[in-house]
């Protein structure tokens, strides 16, 4: 890479000197790397706001009968320990008839409910919903835990929903950014086209494909990246402008949006390595039949 | 050295370019290669610049076989040639320095050389002071004198020169041939492709009359005396 500075120079200087398809190229970039962005964004906080369902999603442990109220709630510091528990919160007998009255009472029909016909209880979140079965099965061997009630039917669909989610958002990306690479090729390859004399006289005289393809890689490694800073400022722009969309309306405020300033590192680096896979692809893609002189 | 022997050459097409033609170029000499059109010279030139295999016989250039070269055989084959076109090939945007100069580069030159080497060849062709001026901003004399620069520069064994005056009106024609004629005398082999009579007679070089794809003189001398061997 002796070269590497002319090589630089020239890819640089051949993106200014075809202005108008150096343009084209990066507005395709930016298109492509938006509709990539945006839908990966959707596709995360989606998954996001799923996993918090899945959470959602808790584990009832009820207390042995013969255990006083005091030696039910000494339970809670067994049951922290306990591998993947993220929290467990104490609802005694009193407080789950409560509940229940106040869920289910009408015409005072349950205002002689006895408190005693309730255990007493925890409720419990896990923090990987994937693995509530061993979750379950752990809190069970705690000495005191009488019964656990998990649905883990709904849990698995959350995991099927979100395992299928992954899939079709990770084939869509692929797919969007395969034509993304297609439609930079082909704007490359009107540059490059136009350049196929200067390529074939470089050609005779000697020069090696390596040689004429690095200015080429370093264009599009230039395109790519100047189309990953302006899709990224747009990204930005766009899902802040989502979000507070979101947030302040009355029906969506229930959707959690993921802020951008906690997201926006790897976002800036998949857009420009998706910038760069974009441009330099491309360009490798184009020059290539121009090489068969 | 240049040799041909037995070669030939089919297109695809089933067009028979070239029917066993054998001869051979020594170092330094100056060749005139002449023909009607469609005698097969431009296949010639084709040939040994590695545009094109030879369906058959052997074409060795400067020490490679062009119907064994390797692909990345073919850059280091082509160092070892000049070649000036018809049409001066060269790059519009860049200016004549900068068109010697990525002929340099693309053969690895360090910039150090590049500064050295491209004002000598500009004098030796009569460009001095032309550096920074762009192919459009000069005379067609002028652009072809800036091809036989480029294809100099790099200090090659062998000029190939493809009608080189096919687009020069007769006085720039013969400024151009007398600078390839001065480029023979420092050593360099010439072999030049041209279809006019009166500059093959005016130098009285070797001369390798073509028809239809076979040579049918090979002397030095006018172009008529060759042609009716």
């Amino acid at each position: 890479m002796k070269n590497f500075g002319y090589f630089f120079k020239e890819g640089a200087r051949s993106m200014f000197s075809h202005g108008f398809m150096s343009f084209a190229a990066i507005g395709v970039t930016v298109a492509c790397l938006l509709i990539m962005g945006t839908f990966t964004l959707v596709a995360y906080n989606a998954n996001v706001n799923l996993a918090d369902l899945q959470k959602e999603n808790a584990m009832v442990a009820f207390v042995d009968d013969s255990l006083t109220e005091s030696q039910a709630r000494g339970l809670q510091s067994k049951l922290e320990k306990v591998d993947n528990v993220a929290d467990c919160t104490f609802v005694s007998r009193q407080e789950a008839r409560d509940a229940y009255v106040a869920e289910y009472d009408e015409d005072d029909m349950y205002k002689d409910l006895q408190p005693e016909v309730f255990r007493h209880r925890y409720v419990i979140h896990l923090t990987n919903p994937d693995r509530i079965a061993q979750a379950k099965e752990a809190v069970k061997d705690v000495a005191g835990i009488d019964e656990v009630r998990a649905d883990e039917t709904i849990s698995a669909g959350f995991v099927t929903i979100r395992n299928v989610a992954g899939v079709i958002s990770a084939a869509l990306i692929a797919i969007l950014l395969m034509i993304s690479l297609l439609i930079i090729s082909n704007t490359i390859k009107l540059t490059t086209f136009d350049r196929r004399e200067e390529i074939a006289i470089m050609k005779m005289v000697g020069a090696t494909d390596s040689f004429i393809r690095w200015p080429f890689v370093f264009e599009g490694l230039l395109l790519g990246l100047f189309g990953a800073i302006i899709a990224f400022a747009l990204q930005w722009l766009l899902y802040s402008a989502v979000a507070n969309g979101i947030t302040s309306s009355d029906t969506m405020q229930l959707l959690e949006v993921v802020p951008f300033n906690g997201i926006w590192q790897p976002v800036a680096g998949i857009f420009a390595g998706a910038g760069v896979v974009i441009g330099v692809g491309g360009s490798l893609m184009a020059i290539r039949r121009f090489l068969k002189v | 050295m240049i040799r041909l022997k037995d070669a030939e050459k089919v297109y695809e097409n089933g067009t028979k370019a070239v029917r066993g033609i054998s001869f051979q170029i020594d170092d330094g000499e100056f060749v005139f290669l002449v023909g009607p059109s469609g005698s097969g010279k431009s296949t010639i030139i084709k040939l040994l610049t590695g545009e094109i295999v030879p369906t058959g016989g052997r074409v060795m250039v400067n020490g490679f076989s062009m119907s064994r070269i390797k692909e990345r055989q073919l850059p280091l084959m082509r160092r070892t040639i000049g070649v000036i076109f018809q049409d001066f090939r060269l790059i519009a945007g860049r200016t004549v320095y900068d068109n010697l100069a990525l002929a340099m580069r693309a053969v690895g030159a360090s910039p150090k050389e590049i500064r050295r080497r491209i004002p000598y060849v500009l004098e030796l062709v009569g460009l001095k002071g032309k550096e920074n001026s762009y192919p459009d901003e000069l005379s067609g004399g002028e652009q072809q004198r800036v091809s036989v620069a480029r294809a100099l520069v790099n200090n090659p064994s062998t000029i190939v020169a493809d009608e080189p005056t096919g687009n020069l009106d007769p006085a720039r024609s013969l400024e151009i041939m007398t600078l390839l004629e001065r480029i023979n005398a420092l050593g360099t082999t010439v072999i030049v492709v041209t279809h006019e009579r009166g500059l093959v007679n005016h130098f009285n070089k070797r001369v390798i009359y073509l028809d239809s794809g076979r040579v049918v003189g090979d002397a030095t001398g006018t172009y008529e005396g060759v042609a009716q061997q």
